[in-house]
C-alpha cells in the first residue's frame, strides 16, 4: 500500500511538470501589457516598466523564465501577483469558499446521483425509470449556465428561497445550497445514470440470484451484494469529474458572484496578471491528482479483491 | 462414423442458429427497429442539413437587425420573435446550427484521429513508446476542458474582423488540444483487450505487417467503442462551446452561433424569456440528438445489454 502510494506520487511529478509548462506557455501569450493602466490616467514611466519586468523576470525567454518560476513554486513560493500581493495569501482566504462549494456538489453528486440511480435501476422499466432517465437527459443536454441563471432567477429573485448572489467569503452553508447544486446538476444527471447501468447489468449476476435464493431480503441483496459491487465505476467517474467541477466553478462562480479561485483565475486572466492564473492553475491540478489517487485507493475498500500491494 | 453423425447433425443445428452475422450486422439489426436511434437520425440531419443550407429554412436575413422593433415577442411574422439588437430570432437560430454542429462535429472527429492514433500506438507497440504517450496523456487529462479552453481562449482571443472559419477554427483546436486524452486511454485499453486474441497472434506468425495487423484485425474490434464517446462527446462539445460564448471569449459577434444568442438573451432573463427560450431549445435538442445516438449505438454493440 505504502510503495504503491510513494510510486504514484512519484508519477505524479512529470504529469505535474508538464502540465504547469503547458499552462505557463499559454499565460505566457496572453496579449496586453500588465503595466498598462498601474499607473493611473497616464502611462506609466519607462524606469516602473523597466523595474516592473524586470522583477517579474519578463524579458526572459519562455524556458528560463518557467525554470524561474518552478525553482520558487518547489520551496512553496507561489509567488506574488502584479498588484504585490502573495498569491498563497489571495488564495488562503478564496480556497474554503470554493472547497465547501465543490464539497457540497459532489455531495449532491452522490447522494442524489446515487439514490435515483438505484431507484430507478431497482425498478426497471417501471415508473420511476423513465422519470429519471427522461428528467437526467435534460439535465445533460442543458448548458450548466442556463440552468444556472434560471434557478438563480427562479429561486433567487422571484421566489426569494435562496439568496441570488453569494458575495461574502464567509458565507453560510444554506446560501450556498443554490450554487453548489448547480455545479453539480450536469454531475447528479451522469451518477444517476451511471448507477442505474451498472445496477442493471449486476442485479443479472449469479451471485445475486444466489443472495436471493437463500432468502435474503430483496433490500439487502441490493443494498450489500449487488450496490457495493456496481459503484466502482461510479467512484471512478465522480473522481475524475473532479477536474470538470474545478473548471465549472469559474463558471458557478461568475453567476453567483462568489469570490473563490473561480473568480480569481477569470479576474486574472482579464488583469493579465499571468503568475497568479499559473499559479492557481497548478494548485488546482495537484488536487485533482491527489483526489484521482484517492480515487484509486478506494477501490480497495469497495472490491476487496483489487489491492494495491 | 464420427462423420456421418456430424453431417446428419449439422445442417439442423445451423437452421437454429440462422444466418451467420458478425457484430456489425447483428448491432445495425437492433439499431434499424430502435425509434429513439431514428428520432436521433432525423433531428441531427435536421440540423446538418440547417447548417448547411440555412436559406432552405428561412427567407429572412440573420444580419438585418431592425432597432425600432427589439424584444418583440413571437408574431406571424416574426415566429420566434425578435432580439435585443431586433434580429429575427427564427432567422438567427437557423443560421446559428452552422456554429454549433460544425464545432462539435469537427472537434469529434480531429480528437476521435489524434487519441485514436496515440491510443492505437502506445497499446499496440508498448514498451517504453506507450510508457512515454501514456505520460503525455496524463498530462493533457490532468487539464480540465473547460479550464484549458478558458485559458487558451483568452491567450489568442478574436479580432473585431476575425474570419469566421478562423473564429471556429480555434475553438476546434482548443477542444481538440484538451479532449484527446479521453479517447486515447479508451482506445489504448481496447486494443490491449484485442491484441492478446489468437488471430493477432496467428497474423503475425504468418508475417503480416504491424499496419496490416492493425488495420484488418485490431481497428474493427476495437473501434465501437472510441466511436460512441466520441457521438456523445460531440454533444458535451457544443455545450462546452456555448459555455466559452458566455463567457465572452468562444465564438465572438458577429458570428453567430446559438452560444452567442444563449448568452446575450441571460441579461434579460426577468423581462423577456423567449429571446433566451428558442436558442436554447435548439442546442438541447442538437446535444440530446447526439447523446441519445451515442446511446443507441452503443447499446447496439453491447451484447450483454441485450
Amino acid at each position: 500500500m505504502g510503495k504503491y502510494i510513494v510510486r504514484r506520487l512519484l508519477q505524479m511529478i512529470p504529469v505535474v511538470l508538464g502540465a504547469t509548462f503547458i499552462i505557463f506557455a499559454m499565460v505566457f501569450a496572453l496579449p496586453g501589457d500588465p503595466t498598462s493602466g498601474k499607473c493611473g490616467e497616464r502611462p506609466c514611466s519607462a524606469e516602473y516598466v523597466a523595474k516592473f519586468r524586470e522583477e517579474h523576470n519578463l524579458n526572459d525567454p519562455l524556458l528560463i523564465q518557467y525554470g524561474k518560476y518552478l525553482g520558487k513554486f518547489a520551496q512553496g513560493d507561489l509567488g506574488t501577483n502584479y498588484y504585490g500581493i502573495p498569491v498563497k495569501e489571495d488564495l488562503a482566504k478564496r480556497y474554503t469558499i470554493t472547497g465547501r462549494l465543490a464539497i457540497m456538489a459532489i455531495a449532491f453528486e452522490t447522494f442524489i446521483g446515487i439514490l435515483a440511480g438505484v431507484l430507478a435501476g431497482v425498478r426497471k422499466g417501471r415508473f420511476v425509470d423513465n422519470l429519471v432517465t427522461v428528467s437526467t437527459l435534460f439535465v445533460i443536454s442543458i448548458p450548466v449556465f442556463v440552468i444556472g441563471v434560471f434557478l438563480q432567477y427562479l429561486f433567487g429573485i422571484k421566489w426569494g428561497i435562496f439568496p441570488a448572489t453569494v458575495p461574502s467569503l464567509e458565507a453560510s452553508t444554506f446560501s450556498l445550497i443554490l450554487p453548489a447544486f448547480v455545479l453539480g446538476s450536469l454531475s447528479v444527471a451522469y451518477v444517476a445514470r451511471l448507477t442505474r447501468t451498472n445496477l442493471v447489468e449486476n442485479l443479472r449476476a449469479d451471485y445475486v440470484r444466489t443472495a436471493v435464493a437463500k432468502g435474503l431480503t430483496k433490500r439487502r441483496a441490493v443494498g450489500v451484494h449487488t450496490l457495493r459491487n456496481s459503484l466502482i465505476p461510479v467512484v471512478t467517474f465522480i473522481g475524475a469529474d473532479f477536474g470538470a467541477l474545478l473548471g465549472g466553478a469559474i463558471v458557478t462562480e461568475r453567476i453567483f458572484n462568489i469570490q473563490g479561485v473561480g473568480g480569481y483565475i477569470w479576474k486574472g486572466i482579464n488583469s493579465r496578471d499571468g503568475i497568479a492564473v499559473v499559479s492557481t492553475v497548478t494548485v488546482l491540478v495537484i488536487v485533482y491528482l491527489l483526489v484521482n489517487l484517492l480515487v484509486d485507493l478506494l477501490y480497495g475498500v469497495l472490491d476487496p479483491r483489487i489491492s494495491h500491494e | 462414423m464420427s462423420d456421418t453423425v456430424a453431417s446428419t447433425v449439422q445442417p439442423a443445428a445451423v437452421e437454429e442458429v440462422g444466418e451467420a452475422r458478425s457484430l456489425g450486422q447483428d448491432a445495425w439489426r437492433s439499431l434499424r427497429s430502435n425509434a429513439m436511434f431514428w428520432s436521433a437520425v432525423l433531428l441531427i440531419g435536421l440540423f446538418v442539413l440547417m447548417s448547411i443550407w440555412p436559406s432552405l429554412f428561412t427567407k429572412t436575413d440573420p444580419s438585418f437587425g431592425n432597432i425600432s422593433n427589439v424584444r418583440a415577442t413571437p408574431s406571424a411574422e416574426h415566429w420566434f420573435g425578435t432580439d435585443t439588437q431586433g434580429y429575427d430570432i427564427y432567422a438567427r437560430t437557423i443560421y446559428g446550427a452552422r456554429a454549433s454542429i460544425l464545432v462539435g462535429v469537427l472537434a469529434s472527429l480531429t480528437t476521435l484521429l489524434l487519441g485514436g492514433v496515440i491510443g492505437v500506438v502506445s497499446g499496440f507497440y508498448g514498451r517504453w513508446l506507450d510508457a512515454l504517450l501514456s505520460r503525455i496523456t496524463d498530462i493533457f487529462y490532468a487539464i480540465p476542458l473547460i479550464l484549458g479552453g478558458i485559458l487558451f481562449m483568452a491567450s489568442f482571443p478574436n479580432g473585431p474582423n476575425s474570419n469566421y472559419f478562423i473564429v471556429v477554427g480555434k475553438v476546434v483546436l482548443v477542444l481538440t488540444v484538451f479532449g484527446w486524452p479521453t479517447i486515447a486511454r479508451l482506445m489504448r485499453s481496447s486494443v490491449l483487450q484485442v491484441k492478446p486474441n489468437e488471430y493477432v497472434l496467428a497474423a503475425r506468425a504468418l508475417g503480416a505487417s504491424p499496419w496490416r495487423i492493425i488495420r484488418s484485425h485490431i481497428l474493427p474490434n476495437a473501434l465501437a467503442p472510441a466511436i460512441v464517446v466520441a457521438t456523445i462527446n460531440l454533444g458535451v462539445f457544443i455545450v462546452v462551446e456555448a459555455t466559452l460564448s458566455f463567457l465572452g471569449i468562444g465564438l465572438t459577434p458577429p458570428a453567430i452561433s446559438w452560444g452567442v444568442a444563449i448568452s446575450d438573451a441571460l441579461s434579460s432573463i426577468r423581462t423577456y424569456p423567449h429571446v433566451l427560450f428558442f436558442p436554447s431549445l435548439f442546442l438541447s435538442l442538437a446535444v440530446l440528438a447526439f447523446i441519445l445516438l451515442g446511446d443507441a449505438v452503443r447499446d447496439a454493440f453491447d451484447p450483454k445489454s441485450r
